[in-house]
């Protein structure tokens, strides 16, 4: 293999990987930037991987709906989904002020529970869905990627890539450049004085953590549909504490997750291709699938430093206290 | 509201959300079109129909409890330990090097694969606690990564300097075996072995610590409040660190149960056991006490095993038990709504006494 091919399949794959840690961890962020700790994201991710893998076989090949549409439609139903299941969250950690990690911990079984449940029902007892026909195929930005070396390294991915990194984006103007994303981190610093001045702490909280399920939602759907294409128990089995682990390490903020998702997706390219690529004539394979979790700490020890989260996060808020 | 009443609601928080959780159960299974009653009275006989039901019940039981010791224990410590997945593989992967390579009396061959898959595992969920006390890396990410590495390093190893025939180590000697002849008669040739009575000693062990010692009392300070603690003179760097250590033992423990007393080795495996998640479960349904702890591993290796017998015979899929008890959990975290229960049921009391 060519240098030249070996750098191609390594951007591509980097990009590829990382993309539903974007979406997952962008939701943390909103989650967790408004004081209500997220680590049901494995949970909402399941139940996105699920639906999306459902709903885009039941439109593609049984309603007939054309082949271009039926993923989107997966897709905005696994978002809508995980919106739902969200509440579920919100509603424990925000009305009944349960303990948020434990209420996390309950929907991740849930979660899980659920979608095998489904899968057994609808598919006649099989432990996994049968094998998405319309899932996403790589889309290639024409023009863009004819470039030498960039084209096919950055502009031949998922469609869901390059929305990915559009929410960055958007993610960014919204939380920092929005009334609506001022409101949101006030809430999330310091709920008492955001209440003072006449914000809703409940439901900014609501919303915050109602789009965090969303994005997870859309997180979970590029993983069954689109980097696999069929949803059984193992296709998200811990991308969800991967996306949590992102935005720790990007401090709780969009671009700070987008780079460590595209660090992760790195490395996992790295493990994934090194049989390809050749690295598995001088490092074990093993090493190779253990380089991105080594890494992480390694740089969480070392080059990041400590990382502050937002001050009320995890803190149920009640009206009155101090 | 005095001691004894929250004291009485401690116990009976987890009994309620128990309760409502089945109840929620029966409803879901009404509701896709299977026949709750049924449904629970296979999962009853599939507990409890023979011995060796009930035999292999307590084998899936046994490994809950070590898991859920080493979550509450870290919890009860102001510790999230996720990585008591890893541990127990670490713990496994200890137990069948010793059992297999070295050479040791019967007895005292299990009790040395027992004792250095705890220092090992013990070492490996130091490594996290040491992270966090002194750089300050959330114990959290750090334990999610370890069980990664942990998989992938006992795949390693196993590979390359464990391996027996097909894909697994070498069978551990006879003289390290966790197996009873005992219990394997009484229960009619069900896996049950020692690894339980360990599981029970070390949950006994975990309340003596926690509660009748000084040390204990520190550990529980830290986590309540680390700063109050600090003040007071405690050294809480090194509190977090001695946590992470004893909470990693007790998962090592639970892993050398499984190899020297149910496998007799261990497997390259592609994912993980689960057991440690599970053990998250099994703390939280039991409020993160060790005899709690102990009733939360039989409720839900119990519910689990049983449910086995459900899809067998009925199709009722085993996963409407991890629906019971994900609710379970969310119920208890949920408190409110149990309280509201609780001081309904109190009110009507109240009235029908008058």
């Amino acid at each position: 293999m060519s240098m030249i091919d070996m750098l191609i399949t390594i951007f591509s794959g980097t990009l590829i990987y990382a993309t539903p840690l974007i979406f997952t961890a962008l939701g943390g962020v909103f989650s967790e930037r408004s004081g209500v700790v997220n680590i049901a994201l494995e949970g909402l991710m399941v139940i996105g991987a699920f639906t999306a893998a459902v709903v885009t076989i039941w439109t593609g090949e049984r309603m007939g709906i054309s082949p271009a549409l039926a993923p989107w439609l997966g897709v905005l139903a696994a978002m809508v989904a995980g919106m739902l299941f969200a509440l579920l969250h919100a509603f424990a950690s925000i009305d009944l002020r349960a303990d948020q990690v434990v209420s996390g911990v309950a929907l991740n079984f849930l979660a899980a529970g659920v979608a095998m449940f489904m899968v057994k029902k609808l598919f006649e007892g099989a432990g996994q869905t049968t094998t998405v026909q319309h899932a996403f195929s790589k889309f290639a930005i024409p023009g863009l990627s004819s470039i030498p070396l960039i084209g096919p390294g950055f502009f031949n991915v998922y469609a869901l890539t390059y929305l990915a990194i559009i929410l960055v984006a958007i993610s960014w103007y919204v939380l920092y450049k929005t009334p609506f994303g001022l409101r949101l981190r006030a809430v999330g610093e310091h709920p008492a004085a955001a209440d003072t001045v006449g914000v809703n702490v409940r439901r900014m909280r609501y919303m915050a953590v109602i789009i965090s399920g969303g994005l997870a939602g859309i997180g979970g759907s590029a993983l069954s549909i689109a980097i696999s294409s069929s949803f059984q128990h193992a296709t998200v089995s811990g991308h969800g504490f991967m996306a949590l682990a992102a935005m720790i390490f990007g401090k709780w903020h969009p671009s700070g997750a987008l780079g460590a998702a595209l660090f992760f997706g790195f490395a996992t390219a790295l493990g994934v291709s090194g049989q390809v690529l050749g690295l598995t004539a001088y490092v074990p394979s093993e090493l190779l699938n253990a380089l991105p979790y080594l890494l992480t700490i390694l740089a969480l020890a070392g080059v990041v430093g400590r990382a502050e989260a937002p001050a009320a996060n995890g803190k149920p808020y009640q009206k009155g206290s101090r | 509201m005095n001691n004894s009443t929250s004291r009485w609601n401690a116990f009976l928080v987890p009994v309620i959300a128990v309760v409502l959780g089945i109840l929620f159960g029966a409803v879901l299974m009404l509701l896709m079109g299977y026949d709750p009653i049924l449904g629970y009275n296979l999962i009853f006989q599939g507990i409890f129909g023979s011995e060796y039901f009930l035999g292999e019940t307590l084998r899936a039981v046994t490994p809950l409890i070590f898991a859920g010791l080493a979550v509450a224990f870290a919890f009860r410590t102001g510790l999230f330990n996720i990585g008591v997945e890893g541990q127990f593989i670490i713990g496994q992967l200890a137990a069948a090097w010793v059992g297999m390579s070295w050479d040791l009396p019967p007895g005292l061959h299990a009790l040395a694969a027992v004792m250095v898959a705890m220092i090992s595992s013990g070492l490996y969920a130091g490594f996290a606690g040491w992270l966090k006390a002194r750089l300050g890396v959330h114990e959290v990410i750090t334990t999610i990564m370890l069980n990664y590495i942990a998989l992938f390093s006992a795949n390693y190893i196993i590979r390359n300097f464990l391996k027996g025939q097909g894909e697994r180590t070498a069978d551990i000697l006879p003289s390290a075996s966790l197996t009873s002849e005992f219990l394997r008669t009484m229960f009619d040739g069900a896996r049950v072995n020692w690894g339980l009575i360990i599981a029970l000693i070390l949950a006994l062990v975990v309340w003596f610590l926690l509660w009748k010692t000084t040390r204990g009392y520190e550990l529980r300070a830290v986590g309540f409040n680390p700063h109050a603690s600090e003040y007071a003179g405690m050294n809480v760097k090194q509190n977090i660190i001695l946590s992470m250590v004893i909470s990693g033992m007790l998962a090592g423990a639970g892993g050398a149960a499984d190899t020297l007393g149910v496998y007799g080795y261990m497997n390259i495996s592609a994912g993980f056991t689960g057991i440690g998640f599970d053990g998250i479960a099994v703390a939280l349904i039991g409020t993160n006490h060790p005899f709690g702890v102990i009733l939360g591993a039989l409720l839900f290796g119990g519910l689990s095993f049983g449910a086995d017998n459900m899809q067998r015979v009925e199709g009722i899929p085993t996963e409407s038990i991890r629906i019971v008890i994900s609710m379970i959990i969310y119920f208890v975290a949920a408190s409110a709504i149990v309280q509201s229960v609780l001081g309904y049921l109190r009110r009507r009391r109240e009235v029908q006494a008058k």
